[in-house]
């Protein structure tokens, strides 16, 4: 019988040690683990301290060479190396203004469209059309606009603004000169259809939020559709629809290829916004692999930056105002 | 009733709601008719030029046939590669937001930076990679390509994984811990498996971004006229070869540029429609 008792007591420990040779496996694993997700995150902070490290870096001699100016000088001129970044800056603004004036009432009476009046059967197909709007990539947008828009643009639409409001006091100027198909408005356009989804979709889901009660009650009191979703609506949504409006505009100032193909290329700031221009991307774009000697490559570096900065201040502002609303909604 | 009706008050309500109608129907047909416009116009003019050729021969020299097989191969290359570094990366720190620093500062710190890269400007993206990998090593990859898309896969894949774990119930991973999982365990075994479809989906948005991206590749992969699976020289790739075909006054290569966006649109809308399924059965 001893020899049962030896077996007994060596089985006992073989399986303790077993035992522990398996939780500290567990353990280690499991430390492991979480260390490894932990450096992941870092490697997201890191990727964007990167982003901006190397933008500053490489910017530094364009703005050495021409200090603050650079962003309110409008020379461009690779043979003498002279260049500013007014008329990239005032371009990616106009042509995303421009975007705005358009998309934000299309998108929001879209929007209204889905939520009030559009038979329920319909909403997911449409809604879903919609977002397919936002899935085709910009390369798409800018060889239609190139081919097909713009001449449609040069043939039509120019020439009738340029008509109708010609010697008007300030819409003369705005839609003054030869209609060249491309250009600032044709830009702007393009990029019009693309935020659309985006202002839609954001609309949409802060309108389906509005609380039933509230229109019942304004229903109750006789209003009509527009005045429920005017008076009532569109008040309890507004600080979502400014976000969802911030979040479009990002994608507008930063939008590259589609504006590339169409708006002609012109170191300029003129007035007419038929006229050929250029924004920050579609400069990048189109100089960078070119760019010959330091300056020239950094001063579109430096570009990069500044574009970096305005959408970075347009985020921060529609999360600040999206944040806002889910506060509220607590 | 007949007092009603003629009041100026109740007809001007009536008639402004019924303009308020007809607008928003008119704003829906004019969202709706750019879709069709776009998608008809591409495929009239895509699918004229799309034969066997298109697969088999590399893009040609002006004024000759040929293809985009060197244009497809090299997207598909960066594409995968891309999705081989972003996706890990993506996922494990999508892990650490929802699982072990929920309410943490690191979190909220980098669920901001998170949403910053994922609204970067791609060109910027671009710049960056051309900053850290182009200059040093001297000239053009497809390494450098493949990281730029990789950076634009990782935003999208942290912000999908950590949505999707978020919806995956605490009670199962109470349960898994009270029979003694550790959690690393627990969110392999439990968490990832009941998120998977939407992880899936987040991946698989990932590629349809990518797939269509031009900027960020122009200074980094470049482009090739030849064929090259070789990563560590300038690659060509579907979107880049429209860009510039395109923009060239030879006649066959903007028509091989229209094939080519309707090659990408296709596969971006079907992968956007797959992923779209995938969560949709599950809920």
């Amino acid at each position: 019988m001893p020899g049962v008792a030896l077996n007994e007591t060596t089985l006992q420990a073989s399986q303790a040690r077993s035992r522990a040779a398996v939780l500290q496996r567990l353990r280690s694993t499991d430390a492991t683990f979480r260390l490894l997700t932990r450096t992941a995150v870092l490697a997201v902070l890191a990727l964007l301290s990167g982003v901006i490290l190397s933008l500053v870096i490489g910017s530094v001699p364009a703005f050495r060479a021409f200090g603050l100016g650079f962003v309110g000088s409008e020379v461009w001129n690779p043979v003498t190396e002279q260049f500013g970044a007014l008329a990239p800056i005032y371009g990616t603004l106009l042509t995303s203004f421009i975007a705005l004036l358009i998309a934000v009432p299309v998108g929001i009476m879209i929007a209204f469209f889905l939520t009030e009046l559009c038979p329920l059967w319909l909403r997911r197909p449409i809604a879903i059309a919609i977002e397919l709007l936002a899935g085709i990539p910009s390369i798409i947008y800018g060889i239609w606009g190139l081919f097909v828009f713009a001449p449609f643009v040069q043939k039509y639409i120019q020439p009738a603004l340029i008509d109708t409001f010609d010697g008007w006091p300030v819409l003369g100027t705005l839609f003054e000169g030869p209609p060249y198909g491309i250009g600032m408005l044709t830009a702007g356009f393009i990029l019009a259809i693309m935020v659309l989804p985006f202002i839609t979709a954001i609309s949409r889901d802060v309108f389906e939020a509005v609380p039933a009660v509230l229109k019942e009650a304004t229903y109750g009191l006789g209003c009509t559709t527009w005045e429920v979703f005017k008076h009532v609506v569109l008040p309890y949504a507004r600080v979502g629809v400014i976000g969802g409006v911030m979040l479009g505009l990002g994608r507008a100032l930063g939008e590259t290829m589609a504006v590339t193909f169409v708006i002609g290329n012109a170191h300029t700031v003129s007035a007419s916004i038929l006229q050929p221009g250029t924004t920050i991307s579609a400069s990048i774009a189109n100089e960078f692999t070119e760019a010959v000697g330091d300056l020239y490559t950094s001063s579109l570096i430096a570009l990069g930056l500044i574009l970096f900065v305005i959408t970075f201040i347009v985020l921060a502002i529609a999360r600040y105002m999206l944040l806002r609303l889910q506060q509220k909604a607590r | 009733m007949a007092g009603l009706r003629n009041n100026a008050l109740y007809v001007r309500r009536r008639t402004r709601n019924t303009v308020a109608r007809g607008l928003a129907l008119a704003a829906t047909g004019f969202g709706l008719g750019w879709l069709v416009v776009i998608l008809g116009v591409l495929i009239y003019q895509g699918i004229g030029g799309l034969s066997l050729s298109v697969f088999v021969e590399n893009t040609p020299p002006p004024g000759s046939a040929g293809g985009l097989l060197n244009a497809i191969v090299g997207s598909i290359i960066m594409t995968i590669l891309a999705v081989f570094i972003g996706t890990p990366i993506g996922i494990l720190a999508g892990t650490y937001l929802a699982e072990y620093g929920r309410h943490d500062k690191l979190s909220s710190i980098v669920r901001f930076i998170n949403d910053v890269l994922l609204s970067a400007p791609s060109i910027v993206i671009g710049l960056f990679v051309y900053e850290i990998l182009v200059a040093p090593m001297g000239h053009f990859s497809g390494y450098a390509g493949a990281v730029a898309l990789a950076v634009i896969v990782i935003p999208v894949v942290v912000r999908t994984t950590e949505d999707m774990l978020r919806l995956v119930p605490d009670t199962l991973r109470e349960a898994a811990a009270s029979i003694g999982l550790p959690r690393a365990h627990m969110i392999v075994r439990v968490a990832y498996r009941a998120a998977r479809a939407g992880i899936v989906t987040g991946v698989l948005l990932a590629i349809a971004r990518i797939s269509g991206e031009t900027a960020p590749l122009l200074f980094t992969a470049l482009n090739n006229q030849f064929f090259s699976a070789n990563l560590n020289a300038p690659m060509p790739s579907l979107p880049v070869v429209i860009f510039q075909f395109a923009l060239s006054p030879y006649e066959e290569w903007q028509k091989l540029a229209w094939t080519g966006a309707l090659l990408i649109t296709v596969t971006v809308l079907g992968l956007s429609i797959l992923a779209r399924s995938l969560t949709a059965r599950r809920s």
